[in-house]
């Protein structure tokens, strides 16, 4: 069944065209990702299906019900994450949880098994004030507020930005079990190397999706053969590629380049360590649609 | 002999009873990209506190731009540039106008700030930016000008606070072409990024682990001692051993 519907959204800021003709659709039980840049139209998106924001065009609609019409039965069923933090600074963790259950007329207690696994983790600083927090504790007590009410669907905007390779990987584990709980997760993200851990993902970039897919079909799609390329001096040999004809693009990632040749003319005119045929990761692919957008 | 540009020995600080930053010992030479890595809330902020001055340590030595720590706090803010991904530069005034000031504010010379802006619009690619306002630009061009401003006084070594954090791929190794041309033309260059394929671009890198350095030499060698074919896994590893410990 279909959990989230997005129709043909636009958004306008003055001049700036945040969401462009923007549709998908997230299915029951789906961790979805939404995966693009600052500025790609994300938080917007995000902040329409909240009931936050109104869309100039198009419609969206959870588990049938119109994010603009059935606003008030919308918010019910959902749990939504901000990308900045929004608690209160100056309540403790437990305040702050106890205040988000009273608003949706529930308690902890009543809902405890939702959390449990993610606030023991915060449990024996329930009363430390959330201001007080590393950002990691800070990022799962605000999922354990957007959780508190047992939402059917879950919205997470930028969940992970600015925590520690180590601290992503946990949230990620979090948001496997969550899923395993049945909650449809909606998450935005831009670390692309997040986006295998998604059942699906749309790839976002200034307002438009370019590609929506399964991680690994957006791969498998990509059209061109891909190297990998690297010498004693990586910055030398990105310099002399890009001044070769045969070059159609050539971009540093870790300690290799990736580079695509026009046609099957894949020499080198340096020398070169290394030089071998790769699968693309969704960040080529991102790049590669980028490109061809222009 | 190459000159250090950063000489670090014991640099502590406490705060109360609580270490932040415990006896980090490390240098970096001139020219040299090094990158500082490590968790959040492991002290790096503090650490970066204090090489750039604002923040005074509680014991140890440490000398960068050539100035002590402790007795030239003010030499040692003249003498470098910084950039985080929260600066701001001023949204309402032009790319050339943000220059200006920050040229102004580090006692350059009008003759010199106008030489200085012919010269960085041209090394950046910034030319058709150059009279718009920050406000308007790309996150892309933001970062690049930022990065522009905070080297405009021509400082020995500058400080990158996870200069790329939220920019799109494309932008992200642009600006890493820009850090390499820096740093081929002589400048030191100091960078924190959560991006592990970033920590691949450095010369050297440091992991901070709990207030210390728990690990600091070139990608290669640091993959080849941990036998992990990613800085990725270096880093977990490092970060979170019980995640590991069975494996």
């Amino acid at each position: 069944m279909t959990s989230i519907v997005v129709e043909n959204i636009s958004k306008k800021y003055q001049m700036l065209q945040a969401l462009h003709h923007v549709s998908f659709q997230v299915n029951e039980g789906e961790l979805f990702g939404l995966i693009g840049p600052d500025g790609a139209g994300k938080t917007s998106l995000f902040r329409i299906l909240a009931t936050l924001l109104l869309p100039d065009e198009g419609t969206a609609r959870i588990h049938n019900r119109h994010v603009v019409a059935d606003y008030r039965e919308i918010r019910k069923i959902i749990g939504y994450m901000p990308g900045r933090f929004s608690l209160y600074q100056d309540l403790t963790v437990e305040e702050n949880l106890k205040f988000f259950a009273d608003v949706f007329n529930t308690t902890i207690e009543s809902n405890y098994q939702t959390i449990e696994n993610i606030y023991t983790r915060l449990e024996p600083f329930k009363r430390r004030r959330a201001g007080k927090l590393s950002g990691g504790m800070k990022q799962k007590l605000a999922l354990c507020c957007a959780l508190i009410h047992k939402p059917d669907v879950l919205i997470l905007d930028e969940p992970t930005t600015g925590v520690d390779p180590v601290s992503r990987k946990e949230f990620w584990d979090i948001l496997k079990q969550l899923k395993k709980q049945g909650i449809t997760i909606l998450v935005s993200t831009p670390y692309m190397d997040e986006a295998g851990l998604c059942d699906r993902i749309a790839l976002i970039q200034s307002g438009q999706i370019m590609s929506i897919d399964s991680p690994e079909k957006i791969i498998s799609a990509y059209p061109f053969k891909l190297y990998a390329v690297k010498s004693n001096d990586n910055y030398a040999l990105l310099e002399k590629l890009r001044t070769q004809q045969n070059v159609r693009s050539c971009y540093i990632f870790g300690e290799y380049l990736h580079v695509v040749f026009n046609d099957r003319d894949e020499h080198i005119s340096v020398a070169v360590i290394e030089k071998k045929e790769m699968q693309p990761t969704i960040e080529d692919c991102f790049m590669q649609l980028m490109e061809d957008r222009g | 002999m190459e000159k250090t540009v950063i000489q670090v020995n014991d640099l502590t600080k406490r705060f109360g009873a609580f270490t932040a930053v415990d006896r980090l010992s490390f240098e970096v030479k001139e020219s040299e990209i090094f990158g500082f890595l490590g968790a959040n809330g492991t002290g790096k902020t503090t650490a970066i506190k204090m090489l750039c001055g604002l923040l005074s340590p509680t014991s140890g030595t440490g000398r960068v731009a050539g100035y002590d720590l402790f007795k030239q706090a003010d030499k040692v803010k003249m003498n470098i540039g910084y950039m985080s991904q929260k600066f701001s530069l001023y949204e309402d005034l032009k790319v050339t106008e943000n220059m200006e000031l920050f040229g102004g504010i580090y006692g350059m010379r009008p003759k010199a700030i106008r030489a200085k802006t012919r010269e960085v619009i041209d090394d950046l690619e910034l030319e058709d930016e150059k009279h718009r306002l920050v406000g308007s630009l790309p996150l892309g061009v933001k970062q690049k000008v930022s990065f522009a401003v905070s080297t405009f006084h021509s400082p020995k070594i500058v400080f990158l606070d996870e200069p790329t954090s939220g920019v799109d791929p494309i932008s992200r190794r642009i600006f890493w072409e820009m850090i390499y041309k820096a740093s081929s033309k002589g400048m030191t260059i100091f960078v924190t990024t959560h991006y592990m394929d970033e920590a691949e671009y450095c010369n050297r890198i440091s992991i901070m682990v709990d207030g210390k350095i728990k690990a600091l030499d070139s990608p290669k060698i640091l993959k080849e001692n941990f036998g992990v074919d990613s800085m990725d896994t270096v880093f977990q590893l490092l970060a979170r051993p019980s995640n590991y410990s069975k494996k």
